[in-house]
């Protein structure tokens, strides 16, 4: 990259830079400064002035130290090498850097973010005398065993193929394709370059139908999500967030998952470099890491770079968007990103707003949640990417900015609950206070593929569940003896299945992962055993009674013992558990 | 390190608290040591907090007093702030910036290092996966502590977190393992009868000859407890890193810490986000906390046991919320159970270690350890319930 020298340094205070002589500058451009050549990005701009914030720490850098100019906004390389590879938030590829710099990360290091070297097979989808345009597949690269890297025509080109390279081997330096409009001829490589703060484009925002299918049964049966849909976990410290982020980026069904770790806590990063490659995907028999780009901005690293992992990722995950894919995004957590918003607001002394952040924290957040979607790519896919937020409450108090903003865009709401993650309840998303916006889009989806009845027994559960929460309010007053049986049966009920279905063990191999149709046999079962043995208590059936049919034991046992191949266990047990009620009832 | 020279100049142009202001000044780097001489010649430690064309803002460690505006002079070092480290250290007493305090000289250094620190790679990490042992049952059993692993001690005014970390420096061992084990103590703010107590206790145990103290007690001024964690890392991560040892490092009080932090942010007339606290706070800590730790090049490791009391016991107050958010998990204690006499009252619900997921159980601990844990807090939970329960309508 030619680099030539815009402007000189000012003042600094920690990662903010102002410099001046800066006419030349551009709003966004990537910049670098001082003898190191610390990356950073220009922010503001005001005559001669500049504002730029620096993605690496600025110890010893001096008044006056020169500033290079790329000519170029902040941008991402995107091609095959993304998948499996780890990156800080300005894309720099962590593990390369550790090869040549050891366990720290020290300034002034610069790495491509794809490596140039290797090799990739490609093969050509197209010839010569086809027009193309942007977005439109040109050929494709077996990237790992799960992902096949489709290459695009970048967004904005388009023109007449006059050379496209035989199937080979290629890296990423070398022209694989022609293109001539109008007596131009621009080349094209394996890869592109994409802009970070700037969405991609697509031809049409589609409505949202199909389920993101997570194998955590109080997601997908109480709260789910739609693929291309946004959610937000809010939860105070250790009620779980993390492993909830973790849950869905082993198992959710997207094809690839980008993981953004932002200002969290190392070990956890490493925890998810070193189990995902041993974790095997339930569809494909393939190790996860296989279908997973890793961003880590550790909360001890650059907040600037903080601030721009969250892009980084969103941008990544667009360009699998643009194949054809369903991509899920995990950002955990925004709050981290807000905190470095404020940070860089506070340095460059803005007006503040509520606790300090900045006015545009709302507009910041809706643009980022918006570049979620289901669309038709440019090359008329059908494609989604869905957002899964985490938020960290200060105090685990809901009503702070960050929380509250963040729902006017979102449409799910895992609230994470204290008291359940005190005793031990995982995952701990309250059913009171969470929400899904998503269900009336998605229950087409379930009547055809699950069952008619999925929606109905939904519904139920949740009215049960509601019902209880009243009851028990009516408990902390009088104690539990004065209920009537009916009204017992349904504190009965809601205590199986919460102990039986919604706590979800992440830790246990069976019951770390529900498939879709499991999840609805079980809700089947737990809401018949409440109707029938409805039925039974008004025919004279004591309540504890029911509680000693021997089904009722295989109940609470059945996320366990039931392999997930094995469904038909559960009709018996369904079966088993009619039976014995209606014996009791005779 | 390359030594470019030194730059002296005399006169300050404002004195508030701990900062200094000086114009007229060329070629100063940010975050790099100064030396501030005052009229008698006496030497005091500080860094450019923030450094503009002609201008810097110095943050004195030793505080301003009988500072003057003309009279005073400065010496920019033009290198960070760092800290010679050597084996030798071990059984030494030093104050925040690491000058030895126990009267004997400084010992030969084998490294410089700077002490901010430096990001660890979070590939260069290996995950912690060994168990120690505490031999205290609320912690081995309900919230495993786990090597490489930064958990502190929420605690209160009054209750005896001192104690119960003296007891962990005591007992804690890895089972079936004789290891090359060293304590660093960083305290920040604290009473002298609170240091001598934790002095006291080592001396018994046996360790002192292992121990490196950082003492910057109440009465030394509050600026220096910003620097006195960082050069106790700065040991502790070459005696880890380099000299592959297993570092326990202790740091109390992180509240008196986060309050010199304020102190200097509401003075440089920062915005504010909650309490007082600067926005920065998360941040600051993060680069505290997350030096705990093993990585694959070496056999070492950082295991952090920070203790911080809670201001009026209130656990969302921002220091334990956002260390909470940080640290893997938290010792909480309980007012309650210290008044009726239970030791350690460690309170059963709150306290949580998140690394013990993956170190208990078949092969760590015990088979039957996770479930037991589990059901133990499935049981005191609903305990807990009905007493709530039994509060209302009666026993």
């Amino acid at each position: 990259m030619e680099l030539n020298i815009v402007g000189r340094v000012r003042r600094v205070s920690g990662p903010v830079v102002e410099c001046y002589q800066m006419q030349a500058a551009k709003m966004f451009e990537l910049v670098e400064v001082g003898n190191e050549r610390l990356i950073g990005e220009v922010v503001h701009l005001e005559e001669d002035r500049a504002v730029i914030q620096v993605y690496e720490d600025t110890t010893s850098l001096r008044p006056d130290a020169v500033v290079y100019g790329s000519g170029m906004p902040l941008s991402v390389e995107l091609g095959p090498g993304l998948v499996s590879t780890i990156y800080d938030g300005v894309q720099r590829p962590l593990d390369l850097i550790r090869e040549k710099e050891g366990e720290y990360i020290k300034r002034g290091v610069h790495f491509p973010a794809l490596v140039r070297k290797k090799k990739w097979h490609f093969i050509p989808e197209v010839s010569c005398g086809k027009r193309v345009r942007g977005g439109e597949i040109i050929g494709r690269v077996p990237e790992t065993g799960l992902v096949e890297h489709r290459i695009l025509v970048p967004p904005q080109v388009e023109g007449e193929v006059v050379k496209i390279v035989s199937e080979g081997d290629y890296t990423l330096d070398d022209t694989i394709a022609v293109l001539k409009e109008e007596n131009r001829e621009i080349p094209l490589f394996m890869f592109q370059r994409w802009p970070v703060r700037i969405r991609r484009p697509y031809r049409q925002r589609l409505a949202l139908k199909y389920p993101l299918i997570t194998g955590q049964r109080v997601i997908d049966i109480l709260f789910p999500v739609a693929k291309g849909g946004c959610v937000a976990v809010p939860g105070g410290f250790g009620t779980g967030k993390t492993m909830i982020q973790h849950q869905l980026a082993k198992w959710s069904d997207a094809d690839i998952v980008v993981f953004i770790g932002c200002g969290e806590r190392g070990n956890e990063m490493t925890d998810v470099l070193m189990s995902f490659p041993k974790l095997i995907d339930p569809r494909s028999g393939r190790p996860l890491t296989e279908r997973t780009v890793f961003i880590a901005n550790t909360s001890n690293m650059p907040v600037a770079a903080r601030e721009a992992s969250i892009y980084t990722g969103i941008t990544i995950a667009e360009y699998f968007r643009d194949m054809g894919y369903n991509v899920a995004v995990m950002a955990d957590s925004t709050s981290r990103w807000a905190e470095a918003l404020r940070e860089l607001s506070g340095r460059m002394e803005e007006m503040p707003a509520d606790e300090g952040f900045p006015a545009y924290l709302p507009t910041r957040l809706a643009e980022f949640y918006e570049r979620a979607g289901m669309v038709k790519t440019l090359s008329g896919r059908e494609a989604s990417v869905t957002i899964i937020g985490s938020v960290s409450p200060p105090g685990g108090d809901f009503s702070e900015p960050v929380t509250q903003h963040t729902k006017r865009f979102i449409r799910t709401f895992w609230a994470l609950d204290r008291d359940l993650a005190n005793a031990r309840h995982y995952p701990s998303i309250s059913w009171m206070e969470s929400y899904s916006e998503y269900i009336a889009d998605i229950a087409a989806w379930y009547a055809e593929n699950i069952s008619k009845e999925w929606l109905d027994y939904r519904n139920s559960i949740m009215e049960l569940m509601q019902k209880e929460a009243r009851l028990q309010s009516v408990v902390k007053l009088v104690g539990p003896d004065v209920l009537p049986d009916t009204q017992k049966l349904i504190l009965e009920t809601a205590l199986l299945f919460k102990t039986a279905f919604l706590q979800q063990n992440a830790f246990d191999k069976i019951d770390t992962y529900t498939p879709a149709l499991k999840q609805f046999k079980m809700l089947k079962i737990i809401v018949e055993f409440y109707r029938r043995g409805l039925e039974a208590i008004r025919a004279g059936v004591p309540l504890v009674f029911l509680k000693k049919i021997a089904a009722y034991r295989k109940i609470t046992r059945m996320k366990f013992s039931v392999a997930n191949e094995d469904l038909g266990r559960l009709d018996e047990i369904y079966e088993e558990m009619k039976e014995e009620i209606k014996e009791l009832a005779e | 390190m390359s030594v470019r020279g030194e730059k002296e100049y005399r006169g300050l142009n404002e004195i508030v608290g701990p900062l200094v202001f000086i114009k007229n000044i060329h070629d100063v780097g940010y975050n790099e040591l100064v030396e501030v001489i005052d009229e008698e010649g006496h030497r005091r430690l500080g860094i450019t907090l923030e450094v503009e064309k002609g201008a810097a803002v110095v943050q004195v460690f030793e505080g301003t007093a009988n500072l003057g505006l003309k009279s005073s002079r400065l010496i920019f070092k033009e290198r960070p702030l760092d800290l010679g480290v050597s084996e030798e250290m071990l059984g030494r007493i030093f104050d925040g910036l690491g000058r030895p305090q126990d009267g004997f000289g400084l010992g030969k250094e084998e490294e410089r290092r700077d002490v901010s620190g430096l990001a660890i790679n979070p590939t260069a990490r290996t995950y912690p996966e060994k168990f120690i042992q505490t031999g205290i049952s609320a912690i081995d059993v309900m919230n495993t502590l786990v090597r490489g692993q930064k958990l502190p001690i929420f605690s209160g005014a009054g209750l005896p977190h001192d104690r119960l970390a003296a007891q962990i420096v005591r007992q804690a061992k890895i089972v079936d393992e004789d290891s090359n084990f060293c304590v660093v103590f960083a305290a920040m703010g604290i009473k002298y009868d609170t240091a001598r107590f934790f002095i006291d206790n080592f001396r018994q145990s046996g360790v002192l000859e292992r121990v490196a103290i950082f003492l910057s007690l109440a009465d030394a001024p509050s600026i220096e407890r910003l620097a006195t964690p960082r050069s106790a890392l700065t040991l502790a991560e070459f005696l880890a890193f380099r000299k592959n040892y297993h570092v326990l490092v202790i740091m109390t009080d992180m509240s008196n810490y986060c309050e010199a932090l304020r102190e200097v942010s509401t003075l440089r007339g920062e915005v504010p986000a909650r309490k007082g606290y600067p926005g920065y706070l998360y941040s600051d800590l993060a680069s505290l906390y997350e030096r705990a730790g093993l990585v694959a090049s070496a056999t070492g490791s950082i295991t952090q046991l920070p203790i911080l009391t809670m201001p009026n016991d209130d656990i969302t107050h921002p220091v334990p919320d956002l260390t909470g958010y940080i640290t893997e998990g938290q010792i909480v204690l309980e007012r309650e159970l210290a008044q009726k006499g239970v030791y350690p009252p460690i309170a059963g619900l709150p306290s949580l270690s998140r690394l013990m997921k993956d170190n208990v159980g078949e092969g760590k601990t015990r088979s039957d350890h996770p479930h037991l844990a589990s059901q133990l807090f499935a049981a005191y939970s609903q305990t807990k319930d009905v007493r709530a329960l039994a509060s209302v309508i009666g026993e």
